[in-house]
């Protein structure tokens, strides 16, 4: 809805404060250096010591992996404000679906997970990494909860919390044992530098992917839910 | 550029451009999350273009997948708080174009 | 004009297209796809001006950071949208008041 259209004379002065802007930016870009400043070859210099292939794997989990460590947090405490709004029964959004949405998620499910973990291993040589798999795999958590009664109940245990922390707590853990081990914060050593960091997007991958289905919940799941526990054949029993 | 470039950058802008102002513009709002989730896959054509193919993946999965879904839950909880009687509010509503 | 310019006054355009729905629509929602849309504007300026075509490969920095960006927009969508979820639970309607004086 309309709520400022037309021609009020508020509207009049915002639309020309903004087109102001824009020509202010674009002056601002036109004037920019035809080859500005990059960092491209102090990153391609320094590749080797990063322990992948891909640069911007390197400049994301190594060269500038304090922005991706605060990067993970964020979504910890989107995950933590999300909570604390309210609560909500997952076992009521879930609903059987229909003979072709099951068709497609038998077929679906397993290319997403087996793409999520081709895009997690190839990161280190071509495009992909830790947040692509784990969208990917928080695509394919929405697609369960939304169909599958089991996976919603297990969003409702403490294995849970688990899941959501993990990435965090491994990412802090790398950060803080390379200052133990004689370092600075997240200075890998030269020869653990590949695994340290392909252990790190494993982990932040599971992570992230458990988050983006906890931000799509929207609520913290309610303590009813935890009572419930789910057999498979789908029958619901009240646990003591 | 080369008119080749030229023949692909500027469609695909002007698109982007209009996509844009439609998706803000429009009175209902499903149709405007529907068309957020087309922007950020014309998104992650563009970021094709500029040779950035790790976020054209993650704009893809992220920003139209996730952030879509997000958005289609979030407009189906704020409708059925405000017809309580069941009539969905995105059908009631008639898009005057 | 070069690939770059292109898509940088593309994103400050979308950016200013966005900062104009933020501010000229009352309904939460559309505030926040305004705000995704602003972001989305950012992000390509970014991203332009680290372009590098054929051999010079681009520039990773901003793209790390811009994919960085992409991620907390998300978590800053997913928070935004249970916000506004709660007012409408709160208050019944997810809009902004209209200004009585002006």
């Amino acid at each position: 809805m309309h709520q400022k259209s037309g021609f009020s004379p508020a509207s009049v002065i915002i639309l020309l404060l903004l087109l102001a802007l824009t020509g202010f930016l674009g002056w601002a870009i036109v004037s920019l250096p035809i080859q500005g400043a990059s960092l491209r070859t102090q990153v391609l210099a320094n590749m080797e010591q990063s322990g992948v292939k891909n640069p911007v794997t390197a400049v994301l989990l190594n060269f500038r992996g304090y922005d991706t460590l605060l990067e993970i947090t964020v979504l910890f405490l989107a995950v933590l404000g999300v909570w604390s709004l309210g609560t909500v029964q997952i076992l009521d959004k879930v609903q059987p679906g229909g003979p072709f949405l099951m068709a497609l998620m038998r077929i679906l499910l397993p290319a997403m997970m087996v793409t999520a973990g081709y895009l997690l291993w190839v990161g280190a040589y071509a495009p992909g990494g830790a947040f692509q798999a784990g969208a990917i795999l928080g695509g394919a958590g929405i697609l369960l909860l939304l169909t599958d009664v089991r996976f919603a109940s297990a969003m409702a245990r403490w294995p849970l919390r688990i899941a959501l922390t993990a990435g965090v707590s491994i990412f802090i853990g790398v950060a803080f044992g390379s200052m133990i081990l004689g370092g600075r914060l997240l200075e890998y050593p030269r020869d653990l530098a590949g695994t340290l960091i392909l252990v790190i997007e494993c982990v932040a991958a599971l992570s992230i992917g458990i988050t983006l289905v906890v931000l799509y919940i929207g609520s913290r799941p309610s303590e009813a839910d935890r009572g419930v526990s789910v057999k498979s054949n789908g029958k619901r029993k009240e646990r003591p | 550029m080369t008119w080749s470039q030229w023949l692909f950058d500027l469609p695909l802008a002007l698109v982007l451009l209009w996509l844009a102002w439609r998706l803000l513009s429009s009175k209902d709002l499903f149709k405007g999350v529907v068309l957020f989730i087309a922007f950020g896959l014309l998104m992650a054509l563009a970021w094709v273009r500029l040779q950035a193919v790790d976020i054209a993946l993650a704009e893809a999965a992220i920003g139209a997948g996730v952030t879509g879904a997000l958005f289609i839950s979030a407009l189906h909880r704020m409708h059925r708080e405000q017809d309580p009687d069941g009539t969905e509010g995105g059908e009631a509503e008639q898009s005057k174009e | 004009m070069s690939v770059s310019v292109l898509y940088s006054l593309l994103g400050s355009t979308l950016f200013s297209l966005g900062l104009y729905g933020l501010a000229a629509y009352a309904q939460l929602l559309r505030k926040i796809l305004a705000i995704n849309i602003m972001g989305s504007g950012v992000f390509l300026i970014l991203v332009a001006l680290a372009y590098g075509p054929g051999e010079n490969s681009p520039d990773p920095v901003p793209h790390a950071m811009v994919l960085t960006g992409l991620v907390v927009a998300v978590s800053a969508t997913a928070l935004a949208l249970a916000l506004a979820c709660r007012v409408q639970e709160t208050t019944g309607s997810a809009q902004l008041p209209e200004d009585e004086s002006d």
